[in-house]
């Protein structure tokens, strides 16, 4: 006992391995992220609050902010369902081909965002697959919303799904049956029992699933052909305008984006600090 | 409400669950379903809930057909072995849910739910705590939630899954003599499955004995206790010695005794085995002609009863017997007394000679004759 009070007790060789290891970590985070971080604001505000304001009045930095929004608010509801399904086909019926399905929600975790893109060039480009047949009925996939939608969807899929899926095996599906035995229909038991039990895990998919959803760069870029005021979401345009040396038109459109990420971290921090048992799909399990 | 089970087949790929099960419930009965983990008993019990459907077979309510009727339309109570109640919900919302997703034409109003959940709440002695989450109960007070949950619905077929399993032995004993009175005020008819034999044979007016899918016995408490069918009854519940014997001639012959009683008809020349429970194993520190002469090993004084091992070189085993503490103090036993072991009845199962399995079909009970110098008249 007294020994282990003893190495309990910081010796200056320890105190000062602590404060080397801890200035090591603040240094680095400093360095590849308040730096960057700062700096983004920093060069956005390097012309003053007007030229800033200005930058992101200016029609196409607007049209990217819209595009980027409305990309998101198709993208995301669309996964929230499908991460809802997959959990619950995952989670409560035994099937053929169930391992598959995990693996197959995974994929685009494993997949270069460019590739994702690219597949989906291939098969709806005007060379692809389908480009003929969606030419002559006029359809028009790739390098217009719908196609990056299409990439954005692909790119952010395993979000949602792969938060509730831990949490719902854990929990079992015995109080699904007790509703059942107590008389609720199918969609009683999923508003008053599945979804209130899984509301926490659910908005922090969601939550995860937008940050991506906006920030996304890679898949998006290659499907969409770079129109300006049309196709460009707000990284490709960050992109576009830092090539043309428009720094402050850049590092103002990516402080929306840094904003963007902020408000997701600090709602994130909460989610795990009052809902962290149940986010680690930690959750008493019948108590 | 009767319940007719006829013929019941489940599988689950590999593993037969229920095989060929059938079993008729009188209205009012409280059946217990009792077995080992595996011998299919909680997969009837989620088969009369609508939780789980049979491969073959038939379970018809009052002459209807049941398997038909949905989980939702069943109005069956069922109690979780783990609960299952709703942890986002208080006990309150606990207990009304079964009210409230009832459809707008039949649910009671919001008055009437109240009234009626403050009266299960009292019924279940659990007053005042309507506000509370399952998370802030005693295991015994969840227990009851999940039971006046199951109520709420009133239903006419009351499913029990293991109900005392997770609870701790005192408030356990309280909670089943609790639910038997419940049982009877209610008049409910009652399912209830598990593994512990004292449960079974405490609370239920049958018990039905389960084994590898299939129904070993059904019987009172008393039949399955004292009359054991097979031999995985006799092995099951309560204590039992196991003794090889062999039969010649209509004789039963263990060890160096050929007991002398009426001869079997039926059972054939071979080998079997005699069951006999410990408190029917007679013995005495006078040597007797008639009976195995065995030594006393240890003796355990467990309050009101006493456990004493006998060794009987000619069978080469331990047996254990049983008798009233009082007396084995009266009688001074202690380890190394030689005595004399006569069974007072022994039930013996004959070998298939073509499975070398125990054959239930070959069970004859034996009440030897001692002659003169019977236990029995000592005692």
């Amino acid at each position: 006992m007294n020994e282990i009070v003893l190495s309990r007790r910081p010796s200056k060789a320890r105190v000062s391995w602590h404060a080397v290891l801890i200035a090591f970590a603040v240094t680095f985070l400093v360095l590849f992220l308040v730096l960057p971080l700062a700096a983004v604001f920093v060069e956005a505000l390097r012309k003053g609050v007007g030229a800033y304001t200005a930058a992101l009045a200016h029609s196409e930095a607007l049209a990217s902010i819209r595009l980027t929004l409305l990309v998101a608010a198709i993208s995301v509801p669309l996964n929230t369902v499908f991460g809802l399904a997959a959990a619950w086909a995952m989670t409560r019926f035994d099937f053929r081909g169930k391992a598959w399905l995990g693996a197959f929600i995974d994929l685009p975790f494993s997949v270069s965002p460019v590739v994702s893109g690219l597949i989906y060039v291939l098969l709806f480009g005007a060379q692809g697959w389908f480009g003929p047949w969606l030419a002559e009925h006029d359809i028009k996939l790739i390098f217009a919303v719908p196609g990056l939608v299409l990439a954005t969807v692909f790119v952010t899929l395993p979000f949602v799904a792969r938060e509730l899926i831990p949490l719902m095996q854990a929990q079992g599906s015995e109080e699904e049956e007790a509703a059942r035995t107590l008389g609720a229909t199918g969609w009683q038991m999923f508003f008053r029992v599945t979804l209130p039990n899984v509301k926490w895990a659910l908005l922090y998919g969601v939550l995860l699933c937008n940050a991506r959803a906006m920030g996304e760069f890679g898949a998006v870029s290659v499907v969409s052909g770079h129109i300006r005021g049309l196709t460009n979401t707000m990284p490709l345009h960050v992109e576009i305008l830092y090539n043309e040396y428009d720094y402050v038109g850049a590092f103002a459109v990516a402080s929306i984006l840094a904003l963007l990420a902020l408000v997701t971290l600090a709602v994130k921090t909460f989610l795990e600090w009052r809902y962290g048992a149940e986010l680690a799909a930690r959750a008493p399990r019948g108590h | 409400m009767t319940l007719e089970l006829s013929h019941l087949h489940r599988r689950f790929a590999d593993f037969r669950a229920l095989d060929d099960v059938s079993l008729s419930i009188a209205p009012g009965e409280f059946v217990a379903l009792l077995g080992p983990s595996g011998s299919g008993k909680t997969t009837l019990l989620r088969i009369l809930a609508g939780l789980d459907f049979p491969d073959a077979g038939d379970v018809r309510r009052d002459g209807r057909d049941l398997l038909s009727v949905s989980a939702r339309e069943r109005g069956v109570g069922l109690v979780f072995q783990h609960y299952a109640l709703f942890r986002h919900m208080t006990v309150f919302e606990n207990i009304a849910f079964g009210l409230r997703v009832r459809p707008r034409a039949k649910r009671p109003s919001r008055a009437e739910i109240a009234e009626r959940v403050e009266k299960l709440l009292k019924r279940v002695q659990l007053d005042g705590l309507g506000n509370r989450y399952p998370a802030q109960l005693s295991g015994g007070q969840r227990q009851r939630v999940a039971l006046a949950r199951a109520l709420a619905i009133e239903p006419d077929l009351l499913l029990l899954d293991e109900p005392f399993g997770a609870l701790d032995a005192q408030v356990r004993v309280t909670l089943r003599r609790w639910l038997r009175h419940l049982h009877e005020e209610l008049g409910l008819t009652t399912v209830f499955v598990t593994h512990d034999q004292e449960e079974a044979l405490e609370l239920a007016d049958r018990v039905v004995v389960m084994n590898q899918g299939r129904i070993e016995q059904v019987g009172t408490p008393d039949e399955v206790y004292q009359q054991p069918g097979t031999p995985f009854v006799f092995e099951f519940i309560g204590r039992v010695n196991k003794i090889p014997v062999k039969f010649a001639g209509g004789r039963v012959q263990a060890g160096d005794q050929r007991f002398d009683a009426d001869p079997l008809d039926g059972i054939g020349d071979g080998s079997g085995v005699a069951y006999v429970r410990p408190e029917h194993l007679a013995f005495t520190t006078t040597s007797l002609d008639s009976g195995w002469k065995a030594t006393l090993g240890h003796v355990f004084f467990a309050g009101s009863v006493a456990h004493v091992e006998i060794e009987v070189p000619a069978l080469g085993l331990t047996l254990d017997a049983e008798l009233g503490g009082d007396e084995a103090q009266r009688r001074g036993l202690a380890a190394g007394m030689s005595v004399t072991v006569q069974p007072r009845h022994l039930t013996v199962f004959a070998h298939d000679p073509k499975t070398g399995q125990l054959d239930p079909s070959r069970r004859r009970v034996v009440h030897p004759r001692y002659g003169q110098a019977a236990l029995a008249r000592m005692r």
